[in-house]
């Protein structure tokens, strides 16, 4: 009786461990590589139009209006982006395009109507705001999965938490953060830095998530700054994927003379 | 007196414009450049600003206000599928020379006849080279004169009047800008700056305002500018050559005593690429004065080997670094050294330049400070210009700066510039 009890024990231990298996909970790697690429590269190419609004600490409200295009090379590899600003007038028709690498720094140019000047910039600091806004150069091409080492701390009916942390601390002004990565869709929802102190100063948040040809993408996103009591609501519309950029747009020539994708 | 006043009563109107039909007082009522835009797809921007500066220095030959305007810029852009047009224009009440001009900035049509050219013509600014703020295979208009008093660093651009064509061959691209009658830069004529004067022997102004005679025949005194570039894995590579004049007056007519622009072609190269986490560029060009005879011609420039090496690198958050030497070598240095008459003072063989940039983005990029300082060690001169813009909101922007100029000698380069020096603020509002 007893020995049949402990085989049965046996056999349903078996039984779960195999059946855990089957419901393929996804290594931490794997969490990883799908978040990255439900984020950073759905489909191979596509647009957008973001308006972003950046309220400071004393309730002052400043914008920026820009269409975005960017196309992969190949998922989780190299990629183009290329930023046409509309709004505010001092910045309209500027240009920022880059050549996002996996393993090098990236390439970045900035175009200047007004002088007709193509410049390029010195890409070293990933970490400054974008067009000074609370997101950061990282935050719009993509953190690479390789900067930090990762690990699964949660496990909820809805989202993986992840804990990440930085492999070369000094290049950073967080010490760790932790995301929170829906189950269905992989997209991070939610993202927590931790200063250097361990105390929370930062947070990314995606507020609402939309599905456009069967992609889920994120169509409002916030990131805050506790420290400095800032926070920046950006809203992605008229979003387009798999629209058939061709890869010299991304190129000087339409630095100086802007594709029909971004006019419109 | 008529004009300051006018200026004041620009200023005025020009910000009153602004603040009542563009803005739109609240969200959800459409401003007139929505209902512009949604009428007629016509799209509309521009600024108004006023700009003040005074002097530091004592100088007997100018004013003591260096600058003192009103501006106001429109333009005015439609996109017709095939073509884009563009106007962009600006008003101008100089409290200064006492005038009202107009500046058309670009006024220009853009389209592609097939799928490997681009065609751009009209009026427009144009710019390619890798220097900062130093220009060698860059031979379109420049307006020093702006850039010296303080005026928006788009100034220092001057639009012309051209046909722009790029052909795009797979990894080449090829640039030609035909300008069918030369134009040449804004120089410094002592109408509103002084200069040292060989003539004169002294630093004069507008005492001794420089009369020139510009090639002003269509298409005989035109210009041709062309570039061949393509990219080597990061690496920008380009060669460049030109065939027109002198930008500046560069020669004098012996029979008149006016200042002429003498013919000059100009064949170079640059390179730029990342390097050790940022930014390097090299570029040369040999400026062949061909009116000079050698160098045996004391009334003509004489040609020139120009070379720079530049690199830029974010030095610490939101500060950016960059530092470029710079390499002027005159082409049969001993001819132009005889023929050179006896009064007039001889330039170096070699003339040595060094540049320094520093840029500080502060208070989440809304303050920017900035330095920009050429030094040449072998003329003992130098010009910097310290710089600060604050954008108050999206709409405002309060700047301001200095130009300082100085010199060992009144007669170099810098040198010549030093009764200059002066001050300013802008203030500009943008819709």
């Amino acid at each position: 009786m007893k020995i049949n009890g402990i085989i049965i024990c046996c056999l349903l231990s078996l039984l779960m461990l195999f059946s855990l298996a089957q419901a393929g909970e996804p290594t931490v790697d794997e969490i990883i590589n799908k978040a990255n690429l439900a984020s950073y590269y759905a489909g191979d190419d596509g647009r957008a139009s973001v308006t972003m609004t950046i309220t400071d600490n004393q309730g002052r409200e400043r914008k920026r209006e820009f269409v975005i295009l960017r196309k992969d090379k190949e998922d989780g590899g190299e990629q183009f982006f290329f930023v046409y600003f509309k709004k505010p007038s001092d910045v309209r028709k500027m240009v920022f395009m880059v050549h996002k690498h996996v393993d090098s720094d990236d390439d970045r140019w900035l175009y200047l109507p007004a002088l007709d000047l193509v410049k390029r910039i010195a890409a070293s600091d990933k970490r400054t705001s974008f067009v000074g806004t609370n997101f950061l150069y990282e935050d719009v091409s993509g953190r690479s999965v390789n900067e930090d080492t990762h690990e699964l701390i949660d496990s909820t009916d809805t989202f993986f938490v992840l804990k990440n942390t930085p492999k070369k601390p000094d290049d950073v002004e967080f010490s760790s953060y932790t995301v929170s990565i829906d189950k269905t869709t992989f997209l991070p929802i939610k993202a927590v830095y931790l200063d250097k102190n361990g105390k929370e100063y930062r947070i990314v948040e995606a507020l609402e998530v939309q599905n456009f040809h069967g992609i889920p993408t994120v169509t409002v996103s916030k990131v805050t700054d506790l420290a400095a009591g800032s926070s920046t609501l950006a809203e992605f519309k008229s979003i387009r994927y798999d629209i058939g950029l061709e890869e010299n747009i991304f190129s000087e020539r339409y630095l100086r003379r802007p594709p029909r994708e971004v006019r419109k | 007196m008529f004009a300051k006043f006018f200026v004041i009563q620009l200023q005025a109107a020009i910000l009153l414009l602004c603040l009542l039909p563009f803005s739109g007082w609240a969200d959800e009522e459409l401003s007139a450049i929505d209902r512009l835009y949604n009428a007629y797809s016509i799209e509309l921007a521009g600024f108004a600003e006023t700009r003040w500066g005074a002097r530091l220095v004592n100088d007997p030959h100018e004013k003591d206000m260096s600058i003192g305007e009103a501006r106001l810029q429109l333009e005015l852009s439609r996109d017709f599928e095939q073509f884009l047009l563009k106007f962009k224009g600006d008003l101008l009440g100089d409290a200064v020379m006492e005038e009202i001009n107009v500046d058309i900035r670009d006024f220009s049509m853009l389209f592609s006849p097939t799928d490997i050219v681009d065609v751009k013509l009209g009026r427009m600014v144009s710019t390619w080279g890798t220097g900062d703020l130093i220009f060698i295979n860059d031979m379109f208009p420049k307006d020093w004169q702006s850039f010296f008093i303080g005026r928006n660093d788009e100034y220092l651009k001057q639009a012309s009047n051209i046909i722009k064509t790029g052909v795009f061959l797979g990894e080449y691209a090829i640039d030609l800008v035909y300008t069918p009658l030369f134009q040449g830069s804004e120089y410094v004529s002592g109408e509103r700056l002084s200069y040292y004067n060989p003539a004169a022997g002294e630093i004069v102004g507008r005492n001794m305002i420089m009369d020139d005679s510009a090639p002003n025949r269509w298409f005989s005194d035109g210009e041709i500018a062309g570039r061949l570039s393509r990219q080597f894995s990061g690496v920008e590579v380009a060669l460049y050559g030109y065939s027109g004049f002198w930008q500046e007056p560069e020669g004098m007519d012996r029979m008149s005593g006016k200042a002429i622009y003498p013919r000059l072609n100009v064949w170079g190269a640059s390179a730029r690429s990342p390097l050790l986490g940022g930014i390097g560029n090299i570029e040369a060009g040999y400026y062949d004065s061909i009116q000079d005879d050698n160098g045996k011609d004391p009334f003509i420039r004489p040609s020139e080997y120009r070379f720079l090496a530049g690199f830029e690198l974010e030095l610490a958050h939101e500060l950016t670094g960059g530092f470029q030497y710079y390499l002027e070598k005159i082409n049969h240095f001993d001819n132009y050294e005889q023929a050179l008459p006896s009064t007039m003072h001889a330039r170096d063989e070699y003339r040595h330049l060094l540049t320094a940039r520093l840029t500080q983005l502060l208070m989440d990029q809304n303050l920017i400070l900035s330095l920009f300082a050429y030094y040449s060690p072998s003329d003992n001169d130098g010009y910097v210009r310290p710089k600060f813009s604050y954008k108050l909101n999206d709409n405002w922007l309060l700047d301001g700066g200095f130009n300082l100029f100085w010199g060992e000698d009144d007669y170099t380069f810098w040198g010549r510039f030093q009764d200059n020096t002066n001050a300013y603020v802008g203030l500009r509002y943008s819709f």
